[in-house]
């Protein structure tokens, strides 16, 4: 185990082919990820949020390598995890797992929940059925399931318990860095509480580290160390949760702050109806992606595309106002 | 003036299922002002879009059947309504807008088509004149280029802006009460914030009643003058929406409030989330007593035994629990 951090993602890109065939060149590329680098220390909560298509899925799976990248590198524990081969991979793999965002579509419904939870593991080492069940008994007890669950099928669990039997699945191989996608977004309210704390609890447990990818930002908020904000395939700022929710420094993370309904009416606010769709990842606009939408822009944005910079401490941000710092507090 | 736009009177709407009989709604009772905004609120299956969908008579039949009660709006009996007379309320009257822009307009018809068709039915608007309102409306709605867009189809246009071809439709015959069931459930938030200071220009200058179907809390928080709060097919809560955020009476409703992780921005930040425990009853189950006794964590043995009508709390504000009747039952709060 190196000292350094857990993940190291330098300069990630995943381009979509558009059309074509096996012969036919593709019509274009749907640029997912284009040119991302950020770095999640062990037992760091990371959020990546970002509107639908902005690629927070992409690079989750990148992550995992489920898909493989069209350029970059993703060190996991300072290896480099596309240069390695299957087998190189698989005890790589068992220290990085995932939980999806549907609890329906992603436990398969013929296998008994002993079986879907230690499935991870028996794809690394032999299990008699004995150790099976004790391993599964285990690990649901872990996510506040009963050991009489064991011998039940999916369709028999409301969406809350399923998601926890995915979670004692990605845990089964005690993983240290666990990319959740979307984990509570298709629960229920109350549910939702439960299936959160459940992830902060585990977090402390462990010593996991998690990539967090969410479009509800008050979740994030509540769960995560440091936050990236996704716009069309780039990072436009990455800062403590701490900053990212005082002083959002870009103009497009003030804009999704402002836009999330509070639940006091004391406090009605006119939500701050920014106009326009994001742009197209086929084609995304000249310069900064975001200009089209920005209240603040001007000449340089449409010409240049900024970079991210660190604009205070830790406060990473790709917006030209301000030399490049994007907006202050007051502004 | 009828201070009642629509008045529903214990609304019973049973599904037999293979696994028995659904009560998913059972006994709900509550009323609309003109130019009111409710906003119905729960989870999941607890009732909140059966009931909507009651109102303009669009249960599937069988296997969902409205065993008793009434929908009155201006006074009429809706439930008495046959299928020519409801089609003459729907989208005139009543107009209702659904959680999924993609599956609710019609792929193979152009947008500006679907738009003029409420004109066409129920004002007799010649085509032409239809189509000229058509490209108004979704102008007004901020459809960028609307008169060209008149031929687009649905799958042209993103989510946001089905959305607004949704409203267009809703509204171009000037209804007295819409139904928006998770009308931005489906957006992102951006979009979402887009739609819902449309919706709320849209309604002050319409003067129009608003039923708002939502979980969000936040959207309720923002868009409702009172609240109802459903579980199980019942109403277990209802208050002004100051009254319902600042005072909750229900357990159910406290919890709610306490299960939902709060914005940074908005100062109060809760480092443990409340969890509600156990899950909701199947509907098919028969429940003596409160249907939320079991994850209520100040329930009592009369809780089990009998349940609870819908108590007075004071002027406005009703709650369906028997702490009302017996306060020193309430545990301290933690």
């Amino acid at each position: 185990m190196s000292d350094g951090p857990l993940l190291t993602i330098v300069d990630i890109v995943k381009h979509f082919p558009l059309g074509g065939g096996v012969l036919a060149k593709p019509r274009g590329w749907v640029k997912a990820v284009d040119g991302v680098s950020f770095a999640v220390s062990r037992g760091e909560s990371f959020g990546l949020v970002g509107e639908s298509g902005c690629g927070k899925t992409t690079l989750g799976r990148l992550i995992l390598r489920l898909i493989e990248p069209t350029d970059g590198r993703i060190e996991f524990d300072g290896q480099d995890i596309f240069s390695l081969s299957p087998a190189e991979l698989m005890p790589l793999r068992r220290r990085m797992q995932i939980i999806f965002q549907d609890p329906y579509s992603s436990l398969d419904p013929r296998m008994k929940v002993d079986a879907i939870i230690t499935e991870p593991l028996r794809a690394i080492q032999r299990l008699t059925r004995r150790q099976r069940q004790d391993t599964a008994a285990e690990l649901l007890e872990k996510v506040g399931l009963q050991k009489a669950d064991l011998d039940k099928y999916p369709h028999e669990f409301s969406g809350g318990q399923r998601q926890r039997i995915g979670i004692a699945r990605a845990l089964c191989v005690r993983p240290e860095l666990i990319v959740a996608d979307e984990p509570v977004s298709a629960l229920d309210v109350s549910i939702q509480a439960q299936v959160i704390n459940l992830i902060q609890d585990l977090k402390d447990e462990f010593n996991l580290a998690y990539v967090f990818i969410s479009h509800d930002l008050s979740v994030v908020e509540h769960i995560c160390d440091r936050i990236a904000v996704m716009y069309l395939g780039t990072i436009i700022e990455l800062a403590t949760t701490e900053e990212f929710s005082h002083a959002p420094r870009h103009p497009y993370t003030r804009a999704l702050l402002q836009a999330v309904p509070l639940p006091d009416p004391h406090r009605r606010t006119e939500p701050f109806a920014m106009d326009g769709d994001v742009p197209s990842p086929i084609d995304p606009p000249s310069g900064c992606s975001f200009h089209p939408r920005c209240p603040y822009k001007f000449e340089r944005c449409a010409l240049e595309t900024p970079l991210l910079v660190e604009a205070t401490p830790n406060h990473f941000v790709a917006c030209w106002l301000n030399q490049g710092h994007g907006l202050n507090i007051d502004d | 003036m009828n201070d009642k736009l629509l008045d529903i009177e214990d609304l019973r709407v049973s599904f037999h299922i293979p696994e028995g009989v659904a009560r998913a709604v059972d006994g709900v009772n509550f009323n609309l002002a003109p130019g009111e905004t409710i906003g119905l609120v729960g989870e999941s299956g607890c009732g909140k879009s059966v009931t909507a969908l009651s109102i303009l008579g669009l249960i599937p039949s069988p296997p969902g059947k409205i065993e008793s009660g009434k929908i009155l709006f201006n006074g009429q009996n809706l439930l008495d309504f046959d299928l020519e007379r409801l089609r003459k309320i729907r989208g005139r009257d009543i107009s209702m807008i659904f959680q999924e822009p993609m599956t609710s307009l019609n792929p193979v018809l152009s947008i500006g088509r679907q738009v003029a068709e409420p004109l066409m039915t129920h004002q007799g608007l010649s085509r032409a004149a239809a189509f000229k309102k058509a490209a108004d409306w979704l102008d007004y709605v901020k459809i960028p280029a609307a008169a060209k867009r008149l031929n687009d189809y649905p799958h042209q246009l993103s989510g946001g802006m089905r959305q607004r071809v949704m409203i267009a439709m809703a509204m171009v015959c000037g209804p007295k009460l819409l139904i928006a069931d998770e009308p931005t459930t489906a957006l992102d938030v951006t979009i979402q914030a887009q739609i819902l200071s449309l919706m709320v220009r849209l309604k002050e200058e319409l003067e129009m009643s608003l039923l708002l179907i939502t979980h969000d809390l936040g959207v309720v928080a923002q868009m409702a003058s009172r609240v109802v709060v459903m579980y199980a097919g019942q109403i277990v809560e209802e208050a002004g929406v100051v009254d319902l955020f600042d005072y909750p009476f229900h357990p159910y409703t406290q919890g709610l409030l306490k299960s939902v992780p709060r914005a940074v921005r908005s100062g109060e930040q809760i480092k443990r989330l409340n969890e509600i425990k156990g899950t909701v009853p199947p509907l098919t189950q028969m429940i003596v007593g409160c249907k939320f006794a079991d994850r209520c964590r100040h329930s009592f043995q009369l809780c089990r035994e009998k349940q609870p009508t819908l108590f007075r709390i004071k002027n406005g504000h009703r709650a369906r629990c028997w702490l009302k009747e017996h306060p020193e039952r309430r545990r301290d709060n933690v």
